[in-house]
């Protein structure tokens, strides 16, 4: 199979799209958890109860009101092979301690992946919706007809002052957290990009790198999310989000825009060397990937590369972790090997679009 | 013992912080033991939203929860108290940060109010309410003004409007139950 035909297949169909102001923003994404009614929270779960639980969300993901938003499949990790479970995790759709203690887990998903339902990790259901650009509010709204739907179905767990009972008090209320993935290099090669995010934790949002590295985030990637999930409405908490990503924005266009003039020649430098090194690189560990495409990613959106698409980094940010590579050279490939056929399927990615690096 | 901090008043709370496989007891008056506490929270908000951190972040939830239980504190020993549904001890809860079950919420409820105070921003549900588990609210609630009413009336021998609500409790204890 051509990379070509494989990405097609591989990465999820909402990855290829693009989305409002998906220069900046790749992806938003809101999860709701949700627990049944008198059954234990997953921690104490028996097998018994587990299997009702994923018997339960079965029946509900065939009732009239569910079948109304598209086909969902419904799999138990168990069913899964780890390679497979660790590519799911490598595209976001279930979580990491859903693919290791996979002895009680299932997850359903629609079929173009946007909705995914995790069946008992920390919680009993936890719905999630991702969406590729700005649009935490459509990410939210359709996460809240799931609910709706699978609520014709089942009783959650509710309690009159503290809402959605939750196995962590972390998530009780609104059972919601709301998360937008930015990509701001400018904001990190200006040196603005600490004061912002201290200021962003000051309203009640936090501020994680992608792979949880703190303020020095690999690849220049921050997810913002709501840190509340109690005592604000879901609409209070995608609002104060969306204003905050709205301003993050904006001063991410105004420091790509001042280095631009300032210094273009060491931006073109820096840009066009990361780009080098993709294109001829013989190995590349990951850190060193997400760099490299971080600062290609922004020689595209200021147009210093052309005749590359810019899902580049979205794509290639997922393809090249290690289950994704094993699956793509169908064989299991120790980390040393990883870096090699990492540079190699980087390589042979950018071959796919006929590039042009204007200097 | 005097409180490590201030080194005035007696200590009066003892509590183990663990972060990162590192150990620190600590002996504290009340009062340091607030200051400490609020210092301890936000603490707690960096590192587990930041880095994301389970682990650490029930470490630290872990020492915000024994804080709680101070000696002469008016509630049965930490080793004692268990949820009264599912059986989860407490002192498993403050390791995992974990509930066993949504009764675990009333079990607890003295120990999570001021947790909750710290992690949330407010310890009332504004959001959205269920559509089921909503109108049962609904119905509870409203049960819960008429049993008041109910008991004011007969306090004040109106037993007409008495025997009114009564016949009202009824027949929504009923649709609660259908």
């Amino acid at each position: 199979m051509s990379l070509g035909e494989f990405l097609q297949r591989a990465t999820s169909p909402w990855m290829r799209e693009g989305g409002p102001q998906d220069d900046i923003v790749l992806t938003s994404r809101v999860r709701i958890a949700r627990n049944l009614e008198g059954i234990p929270f997953p921690q104490l779960e028996t097998d018994s109860h587990a299997n009702q639980v994923i018997e339960r969300v079965a029946k509900a993901l065939n009732s009239p009101a569910v079948r109304k938003l598209g086909d969902f499949e419904l799999v138990r990790c168990s069913d899964l092979s780890a390679l497979d479970r660790a590519v799911l995790v490598e595209k976001h759709l279930i979580s990491r301690d859903l693919a290791e203690e996979a002895r009680h887990g299932a997850v359903a998903l629609r079929q173009d992946e946007v909705i995914s339902i995790m069946v008992n990790e920390e919680d009993h259901l936890r719905i999630q919706c991702i969406l590729p650009g700005m649009r935490v509010d459509e990410a939210w709204r359709l996460a809240n007809t799931v609910d709706d739907a699978l609520e014709s179905e089942l009783t959650w767990a509710f309690h009159e002052r503290l809402g959605y009972l939750t196995a962590c008090p972390t998530n009780v209320g609104t059972g919601i957290r709301a998360s937008v993935m930015m990509h701001l290099p400018g904001l990190v090669i200006s040196g603005q990009i600490n004061r912002l995010l201290s200021a962003v934790s000051q309203v009640g949002l936090t501020v994680r790198g992608l792979y949880g590295e703190g303020s020095e985030a690999a690849g220049n990637l921050f997810q913002v999310s709501n840190q509340v999930t109690l005592g604000e409405s879901e609409q209070e908490i995608i609002q104060n989000l969306t204003g905050v990503v709205l301003q993050l924005i904006d001063h991410e266009r105004a420091a790509r825009k001042a280095l631009l003039q300032a210094n273009r020649e060491a931006l073109e430098d820096r840009v066009c060397r990361s780009f080098g090194i993709l294109a001829y690189a013989r190995r590349m560990d990951s850190k060193e990937t997400l760099q490299r495409l971080s600062d290609v990613r922004l020689g595209i959106d200021l147009g210093i590369i052309k005749g590359v698409s810019s899902r580049i980094l979205q794509e290639l940010l997922v393809m090249t972790q290690p289950a994704f590579l094993q699956k793509y050279f169908g064989q299991e490939l120790s980390p040393g090997e990883r870096d090699v056929r990492r540079a190699a399927l980087i390589r042979e990615r950018l071959r796919l679009d006929d590039t042009e690096v204007h200097g | 013992m005097l409180c490590q901090r201030c080194q005035q008043r007696p200590a009066t709370v003892h509590f183990t912080q663990v972060i990162g496989g590192d150990k620190t007891e600590y002996h504290l008056c009340d009062q340091c033991a607030q200051e400490k506490g609020d210092l301890l929270s936000k603490a707690a908000q960096a590192f587990s939203f930041n880095s994301w951190n389970p682990f650490q972040f029930n470490q630290l939830l872990s020492g915000l929860l024994n804080m709680e239980s101070s000696p002469g504190f008016a509630s049965p020993p930490l080793t004692q108290l268990r949820c009264d549904h599912c059986g989860l001890p407490y002192s498993q809860f403050t390791k995992t940060g974990r509930f066993g079950c949504a009764h675990c919420y009333d079990s607890f409820e003295a120990r999570l109010e001021p947790m909750l105070r710290r992690i949330q921003s407010n310890t009332t549900h504004t959001g959205k309410v269920p559509l089921r588990a909503g109108g049962q609210v609904k119905v509870k609630k409203e049960l819960q003004r008429l049993r008041r009413e109910l008991q004011q009336a007969v306090s004040l021998e109106q037993f007409e409007h008495a025997a009114r609500l009564r016949d009202e409790i009824r027949r929504l204890e009923q649709q609660l139950e259908d």
